[in-house]
């Protein structure tokens, strides 16, 4: 018999959750024998990239945006970021790359594909507002010749990227914030369906 | 394995052997090599971070480029002035075939050159009197008036130079203008047209919509840019100065204005975006493309990937 407890939101969410995503799915403490390539240090690599840039993100927030041109620490702050970046993009696309062609979309695990390919795209805006908010020659150049292309779709109208103010919310709010709940549910999504298993070898598909 | 299984979208169910895996340490220790390598770059190689150009700096450099930029603003002919929306309504803009779609939006950051470049920053100079009584007289001209003291002053400034401190073009009937461009070159040279161009709207602001518009109209900031490699043609915008990657992720879409028939159309940036847009919905929906989605098992690579199980088998 159902109860009042069974029936509520909070219960539901639960036990959804609990069957969706046990512990011992969330935290595994063994793994396929097949996940035994260097392809699959990438993923890991761009998550712990991703937090070295939060975090030298909100060291050069806490001072505000001028603090890294006057500053000799607040530029190396602005180099540890800078490199965070590269390194994340880097393991970012190498990790896409190697989940084409292990087709890792297989196996009802097209939604992990859709939100990590959006995570990629979110990123490059993420780091494109970056590059537009340094309040120095290189955003300068850059905005004033980004504008075109933005403007020409009309997007123009809302998302000024010679508008540094603009540019700077979008920086440290609107893009990490989205880019970190994507990231999250696209691990959540991989801890939920498990890394895509090998295609089917031929020959012992032939021999049965 | 039923005779439906369809082997770009399922997967086998895997019914081999697991090893022991420790995630937290896994982690742990990713984290600490890329925390341990992004310092060691940024100790090696730092990061760039050359001064913003002001128009100060720009019209003491080269005061006689400023001042052609001035008239520009003035007589219509910069690329502020001639570019559409959201600036103003001068030209259509782009086109992505028929379709005129920053024409559509509309105006949303208004920007009148001849007002907001050249008469508002020169009405904002205090104890000017021969500059109070040009302005008034361009207040107080008609339209073809006006028209006239530009087109004469345009044609009498092919022979503009810069001497002894003051903007120089050979005399004609310019009425104010000589003044206007005169003035304004000076104001800029002082430094108070750059805050005369950000502080329009108030004593705090963080748009730099105006003073960036009016820099990019010059040819001083692109030469600079020339320099350090960052034109379109020089793989623009995905560089930054000095010997740094930039934006390497953006390579592809900064490749298609390499190529024709990019690098010589007049629609080139809503044409590139066209065409990323749509390679970035492709990839997106790359697990529903029937062929697309088969490049994986038909190139093999993933027996590179996963060479130690199928070595196994």
């Amino acid at each position: 018999m159902t109860t009042e407890i069974d029936r509520q939101w909070t219960t539901r969410l639960r036990r959804r959750a609990e069957g969706k995503l046990p512990p011992e799915k969330l935290l595994p403490d063994t793994q396929p024998s097949y996940v035994s390539s260097w392809i699959y240090v990438f993923g890991v690599t761009t998550l712990a990239a991703l937090m070295v840039v939060i975090a030298t993100g909100c060291v050069l927030a806490i001072f505000g945006p001028q603090w890294w041109h006057t500053s000799s620490f607040g530029h190396f702050v602005n180099s540890l970021h800078l490199w965070s970046v590269e390194i994340f993009f880097f393991a970012m696309v190498i990790h896409l790359w190697g989940k084409f062609f292990m087709a890792s979309w297989r196996g009802g695990r097209t939604l992990t594909w859709m939100t990590g390919v959006v995570t990629f795209l979110t990123s490059i805006a993420t780091a494109f507002t970056g590059y537009a908010s340094q309040s120095n020659f290189d955003s300068q150049w850059i905005t004033t010749q980004a504008k075109d292309g933005i403007n020409s779709t009309g997007a123009g109208a809302i998302f000024n990227v010679l508008n540094l103010g603009q540019m700077l919310m979008w920086h440290i709010v609107l893009l990490p914030l989205a880019a970190v709940v994507l990231t999250a549910l696209h691990v959540l999504m991989v801890r939920v369906k498990g890394v895509v298993p090998p295609f089917a070898d031929e020959k012992v598909e032939a021999a049965r | 394995m039923s005779k439906s299984f369809r082997p770009d979208v399922d997967a086998p169910e895997w019914r081999g052997g697991y090893t022991p895996y420790d995630i937290i340490k896994e982690g742990t220790i990713a984290l600490v090599v890329v925390a341990v390598l992004t310092v060691a770059l940024a100790l090696i190689f730092s990061s760039p971070d050359e001064h913003a150009v002001t128009i100060k700096t720009w019209s003491n450099a080269t005061p006689v480029d400023f001042a052609q930029t001035a008239l520009s603003e003035l007589n219509g002919t910069s690329g502020t002035a001639q570019y559409g929306a959201p600036y103003n309504t001068a030209s259509d803009g782009q086109k992505l075939g028929p379709l005129s779609l920053a024409k559509w939006v509309g105006v949303h950051q208004p920007v009148n050159t001849i007002q907001d470049f050249v008469i508002d920053p020169l009405t904002a100079l205090p104890d000017q009197s021969a500059l109070t009584q040009a302005l008034d007289a361009w207040r107080g001209a008609t339209a073809s008036t006006r028209s006239g003291w530009v087109d004469n002053y345009t044609k009498a400034a092919t022979q503009m130079t810069y001497a002894h401190g003051q903007i120089v073009v050979p005399a004609t009937n310019a009425g104010p203008v000589p003044l206007f461009i005169n003035d304004l070159t000076m104001m800029a040279r002082s430094g108070a047209l750059d805050q005369a161009l950000v502080t329009q709207h108030g004593f705090y602001t963080t748009n730099y919509t105006k003073p960036l518009l009016f820099l990019s109209d010059g040819s001083y900031l692109a030469s600079l840019a020339q320099k350090d490699h960052l034109l379109g043609t020089q793989w623009g915008m995905m560089n930054e100065t000095g010997s740094y990657p930039g934006q390497a992720w953006l390579w592809l879409y900064t490749f298609w204005y390499q190529v024709t028939p990019f690098s010589t159309s007049a629609n080139a940036d809503v044409q590139v975006w066209g065409v990323m847009m749509l390679l970035s919905v492709v990839l997106l929906f790359v697990p529903f493309i029937p062929g697309l989605r088969s490049i994986p098992r038909k190139t093999r690579v993933y027996r590179l990937i996963w060479r130690e199980h199928y070595q196994n088998l």
